[in-house]
């Protein structure tokens, strides 16, 4: 039986020390793993506490991350609970399986400590990672701090197994900015944090000898649309689960989380949409802009990325002039992800706010407050003359000339 | 808002020391934040590491940083490294240096008319702990010079952060933070 670690009420953890510190409350059953930078410490030190006796569950190092999720999705239809945490190039590999994964409704949880991918190569942040997963069936959440990716790798357990959704969770951190940067965060007893998330519940494990089950058949057009319709319309409805759960674990700790989280919008007339740190540096620069500028600003952060919530955002974003969606990895030939998504969900509203797009912060290029606060006065700029006088895609924060797109 | 900043190569502690600094002061219910700059960073690299001390929670993220503290814990960094860099007008320096703070300012003229303070962290660290890890004996001098911490007190929470090391080598760093707390000029 593991033995219980006694925490402070207060720990100095950086994010890597958040998601295993989270993972080892889940009382997980297999981990299979094959540790890159940024998220090696994840694995890094899940293992040490496995060592050091704080962990009963299995812990298989694997030859690499083909097998590691591949190592995941076996033993998630055997019957048990089950995480690994990867990075960048690791991630680009498992993508094959990710889509067994969520196929199959394994609820994996996966720590993405966000990457830059190669080539140049690069191992700090941004999230190209991130957003070569979107379209894999997975639920994709975002913290911004460590704090958030301790509560949200507890909640990844909690939204996956639920007997409705049954699906794989990808819990993201900005790799270094978060995954590397030590800072207070609130754990729960290891029995607290345990309770929340509840027994594991067993459906369909390969393990039952008396109840014979396949994994993965075969189906062709005959079966194949309406399973993946299935699977779309179990995905979509993750959402009032994942609120449901964003309420209990408010009632337990006093920490609110929301798929789409507003900041200063109450009366903001121009606004920043972004993923990651970034949105708490912004909510920095939006501040600071309000009392020396007089600028009206907000954020708006997606905390869920997969489902969309796109009435969330529509509702978020309805009484604002302009807006800004910031991308922090490159789009490969188009606008970034959060200005084709945001734009989609606002082509909906009755007021559509005039909307433009900043590449930032690739390969882990810092944003700094003086980045944002251009920004902010960029979409003032928009929001005044009432029209778009910016271009519609910049790069923030690059060295040399200006460049933009789609003038 | 307190910022510090670290100067350091690869393996000297830097990042630890920064990390402890942060545990010592969660502890008084303030908040921190303690992160590097790595890269692909090699043993004996030049590095930086960062410290944010707020009452508030701290939520910028930027790695830019105008330090109130400069600590450089290797003594060849004040000739190699851009330790005046982003620096304010009273921005404190304290530098690892075998040289009195006349000769250091002699040989490294940006420094003239700043606020420097010296300590020899490297031989205090040889002296006590017997190895060139000189974090521990820097947080002293910081004690010293910011009169953040009463010295009895840091060290009490000191024993806390080091307490999954040895008897003796806790001890040893306990020496190491007085002897840098009572020499530092």
């Amino acid at each position: 039986m593991a033995e219980k670690l006694q925490l402070q009420e207060v720990e100095v953890w950086d994010g890597n020390m958040a998601f295993a510190q989270a993972m080892r409350q889940a009382q997980i059953d297999v981990v299979a793993a094959y540790p890159i930078t940024p998220s090696t410490p994840t694995v890094h030190g899940y293992a040490q506490f496995l060592a050091d006796g704080y962990i009963d569950g299995e812990f298989v190092l694997v030859e690499s991350e083909h097998a590691a999720m591949s190592g995941c999705v076996g033993a998630a239809a055997a019957g048990g609970r089950v995480a690994t945490a990867t990075s960048s190039q690791g991630f680009a590999l498992m993508i094959e399986v990710l889509y067994q994964a969520s196929g199959m409704r394994l609820p994996i949880v996966l720590g993405l400590v966000n990457r830059a991918l190669a080539s140049p190569l690069n191992v700090n942040g941004d999230h190209s990672d991130m957003y070569l997963g979107r379209d894999a069936g997975w639920i994709m959440i975002d913290a911004f701090n460590a704090q958030e990716a301790y509560d949200l790798m507890l909640m990844g357990f909690k939204i996956g197994e639920d007997l409705s959704v049954r699906l794989p969770v990808m819990v993201n951190q900005d790799g270094f900015i978060t995954s590397h940067t030590a800072q207070n965060v609130k754990p729960f007893s290891d029995e607290d944090a345990y309770n929340f998330i509840g027994e594991y519940k067993e459906v369909n494990p390969m393990l039952d000898f008396c109840k014979p089950v396949t994994y993965g058949a075969q189906t062709e057009e005959d079966w194949h649309f309406e399973f993946k319709a299935r699977q779309q319309k179990a995905l979509m409805d993750s959402l009032g689960v994942i609120k449901d759960t964003f309420a209990q674990f408010e009632k337990l700790s006093g920490r609110s989380y929301n798929p789409v989280e507003s900041y200063m919008m109450e009366d903001a007339k121009v606004a920043i949409v972004a993923l990651g740190s970034t949105v708490e540096s912004a909510i920095q620069a939006a501040k600071n802009l309000r009392e020396e500028e007089g600028i009206k600003a907000g954020v708006v952060a997606l905390r869920v990325i997969r489902p969309f919530p796109l009435l969330e955002v529509k509702e978020a974003l309805k009484d604002v002039k302009a807006v800004a969606t910031l991308d922090r990895s490159a789009p490969g030939g188009t606008l970034g992800m959060l200005f084709n998504e945001i734009s989609a969900a606002l082509y909906q509203n009755d007021n559509r706010p005039i909307i433009n797009n900043y590449i930032y912060g690739l390969g882990g290029r810092d944003m700094t407050q003086e980045n944002l606060k251009e920004i902010f006065r960029d979409i003032k700029r928009n929001a005044d003359e009432g029209r778009l006088v910016t271009p519609l895609q910049q790069f923030s924060g690059l060295r040399g000339p200006k460049l933009s797109f789609f003038n | 808002m307190l910022e510090i900043r670290w100067h350091s190569r690869a393996g000297q502690g830097a990042v630890t020391g920064a990390k402890g600094l942060g545990d010592v002061v969660a502890n008084t219910g303030k908040e921190v934040q303690a992160f590097a700059f790595y890269g692909s960073a090699k043993r004996g690299a030049a590095m930086t590491a960062y410290n944010r001390i707020d009452d508030r929670p701290i939520i910028n993220h930027e790695k830019f940083m105008v330090p109130d503290y400069v600590l450089v814990i290797d003594p060849a960094l004040v000739f190699s490294a851009d330790i005046t860099a982003n620096e304010k007008e009273d921005t404190k320096y304290i530098i690892t240096t075998h040289l009195s703070k006349e000769e250091l300012i002699k040989l490294v003229p940006k420094l003239n008319g700043k606020s420097v303070y010296v300590v020899d962290c490297m031989k205090i660290s040889m002296d006590t702990i017997g190895r060139a890890i000189p974090n521990t004996p820097m947080l002293g001098a910081l004690m010293r010079v910011s009169g953040m911490f009463d010295i009895e007190y840091f060290k009490n929470a000191m024993l806390k952060v080091l307490s999954k090391f040895p008897q003796k080598i806790i001890d040893a760093n306990m020496t190491a933070i007085t002897r840098a707390y009572n020499e530092v000029k």
